[in-house]
């Protein structure tokens, strides 16, 4: 039995591992997860069939009310609401494997069985990971959810508190290898953990959550694998591994998208972000220049007189539920024979992706969705730049002033099309609390209102041409 | 001593195939990707079934109990959610 249940773990990572191959294309994607799900499936099936398992009745509750939960929130979550999702999501996750490996501590606790040195540190390992995790991804879920401030927190002494919380957690494990079994050290180690998550995550900026999520995405996947070293269970290590690595080409990408470090994201904010926000009223560095602004009959006139329009979609459409009049407005420019395509900037909206997901959601064609690097020179071609709802990642100042805090962050080149027509509430500044010149450029009219109601009443305008 | 130095094996092979594979995820994907490889996260489960499934009820069958509930929600919300949102990716 006990071949059987390991060669079904492997032939489970085996399914895994094409159930990821095949997210690599959109076609593929839907079988690929099922694939995956499959693979759980069979891991879980055959663990009940492991001789250490002897009563069924709590794994039956367990499955039940855990399956009904997961289900219902599956279900009811709005597109908009995924990064929330995922970030929760993740915080289970981590939770469990905290959960799991105190329970192997008191497993072992008991005098007939007794620690080894590898259990005390691979227990004290997947607490600490699976704690950071779990409570790191309930403030990253709060700042979403805009019940934590989605601020970048900064307080004194916040990074020799840190330090101090980590040394605890070191402290913590090479006693516990030291004295295995000492219940109160075990426990000092978890609060630590507990509350170096909440810590890790609170100073990061609401915009910065693409990367927060990535990296309790990688995090989740290590708390796993850390559960498989506990347990001596290689699928574990094999399914957490594939995850952290996931989550880490996340994260690196997504700071590739903002020209920052890791660091520099995890500390807080752009260097200059604090003070940013209240200098941003000294005149000395404000673009120059005047602001034109169109109405939706200016605006309806300038879409008919082009041939080919890109959409740049911001954190602003996913707030203002925007996404299905801007599929309208895509289908009535399309019937006029213009061209219209998306072009999505890494960092766009609150998780990697996210633009995506809901313009996929409003049934639009994802062959019509670009990446940054895939569409930035067709704007010199192009008649008509939309912006709905985003903003720094559209500054030109990233590419020429060397002064300004997002220098050298890759932009979408939008300032190059013909006419750029920037929708936004107002002329508030963005995340970066910078001022946007592009606003002054001689090609932008700025078309203000709520992305949801300027998209629909562009669209009846349209119409009426 | 064997025993882990097997498992830190097949870790870092495994990261490695993680790297070959996720970098050929395409971006319009990563949300996807994300639910889904956190779905696959909640392997733990099997962990929490050991746990939980023990001979007598102690603390450490509550804590199991515990995982179990939160993996499973991991799991089944994880690939639910993940599904819902690759059917909407089509192509006109």
């Amino acid at each position: 039995m006990h071949v059987i249940i390991e060669l079904s773990y492997l032939l489970s990572s085996i399914l895994f591992i094409f159930g990821i191959k095949k997210l690599g294309s959109p076609k593929t994607a839907r079988q690929g997860n099922t694939y995956s799900a499959f693979g759980m499936l069979l891991a879980i099936v055959v663990t009940l069939f492991d001789q250490h398992i002897v009563t069924y009745e709590w794994i039956i509750i367990g499955l039940i009310v855990g399956g009904a939960i997961g289900a219902t929130m599956a279900i009811k979550v709005q597109m908009t609401g995924m990064p929330q999702m995922v970030g929760i999501l993740n915080g289970f996750g981590g939770g469990a494997s905290t959960l799991v490996a105190m329970s192997e501590y008191y497993k072992l606790i008991d005098p007939t069985r007794g620690f080894t040195h590898q259990d005390s540190v691979t227990i004290a390992l997947s607490i600490l990971i699976g704690a950071v995790t779990f409570t790191g991804s309930f403030i990253a879920f709060g700042k979403l959810q805009g019940f934590v401030t989605g601020k970048v927190v900064k307080y004194p002494g916040q990074h020799p508190l840190n330090a101090f919380l980590v040394l605890i957690v070191l402290a913590g494990t090479i006693y516990e290898v030291m004295f295995p079994g000492t219940e109160w050290l075990m426990l000092t180690l978890l609060s630590a953990s507990l509350l170096l998550g909440v810590l890790l995550v609170l100073p990061i900026g609401g915009a910065d959550m693409p990367v927060a999520i990535s990296l309790l995405n990688s995090y989740s996947g290590l708390a796993a694998s850390a559960t498989g070293f506990v347990l001596g269970n290689n699928e574990l290590i094999i399914a957490g591994a594939l995850v952290g690595a996931s989550g880490i080409i996340l994260t690196l990408i997504m700071c590739r998208g903002m020209n920052r470090s890791l660091m520099n994201v995890l500390l807080g904010g752009w260097e200059s972000a604090g003070s940013a926000s209240t200098t941003a009223g000294g005149a000395s560095d404000k673009p120059q220049g005047d602001v034109k602004s169109v109405d939706a009959q200016e605006a309806a006139m300038i879409f008919d007189a082009a041939s080919s329009v890109i959409i740049v979609p911001g954190y602003g459409m996913a707030v203002a539920q925007a996404q299905h009049a801007i599929r309208d407005l895509t289908n009535l420019l399309e019937k006029k024979g213009i061209k219209v395509r998306f072009a999505i900037h890494p960092v766009a909206g609150r998780m990697p992706g996210h633009m995506n997901v809901l313009l996929a959601e409003a049934n639009i064609s994802y062959d019509k969705l670009y990446a940054m690097e895939d569409i930035n020179d067709d704007f010199p071609n192009t008649d008509v730049a939309l912006i709905i709802g985003a903003n720094d990642v559209v500054n030109p100042a990233a590419r020429h002033d060397q002064s300004s805090p997002i220098f050298g962050m890759p932009i979408l080149n939008v300032d190059y099309a013909k006419t750029v027509i920037i929708n936004k509430r107002s002329m508030n500044a963005g995340y970066a609390g910078i001022d946007n010149e592009l606003f002054f450029y001689p090609n932008a009219f700025m078309y203000f209102g709520d992305a949801k109601d300027a998209v629909s009443k562009l669209n009846n305008e349209i119409k009426e041409l | 001593m064997v025993d882990i130095l097997m498992q830190i094996y097949v870790f870092v092979l495994a990261i490695f195939v993680g790297f070959e594979l996720i970098t050929k995820v395409p971006p319009t994907l990563h949300t996807p990707l994300m639910s889904g490889s956190n779905a696959i996260s909640g392997i733990t489960i099997v962990g929490a079934l050991l746990s939980a499934g023990a001979e007598q009820f102690t603390l450490s069958t509550i804590l199991g109990l515990v995982a179990i509930i939160f993996a499973t929600i991991n799991v089944v919300g994880g690939f639910l959610v993940t599904d819902r949102m690759l059917k909407m990716f089509k192509k006109k």
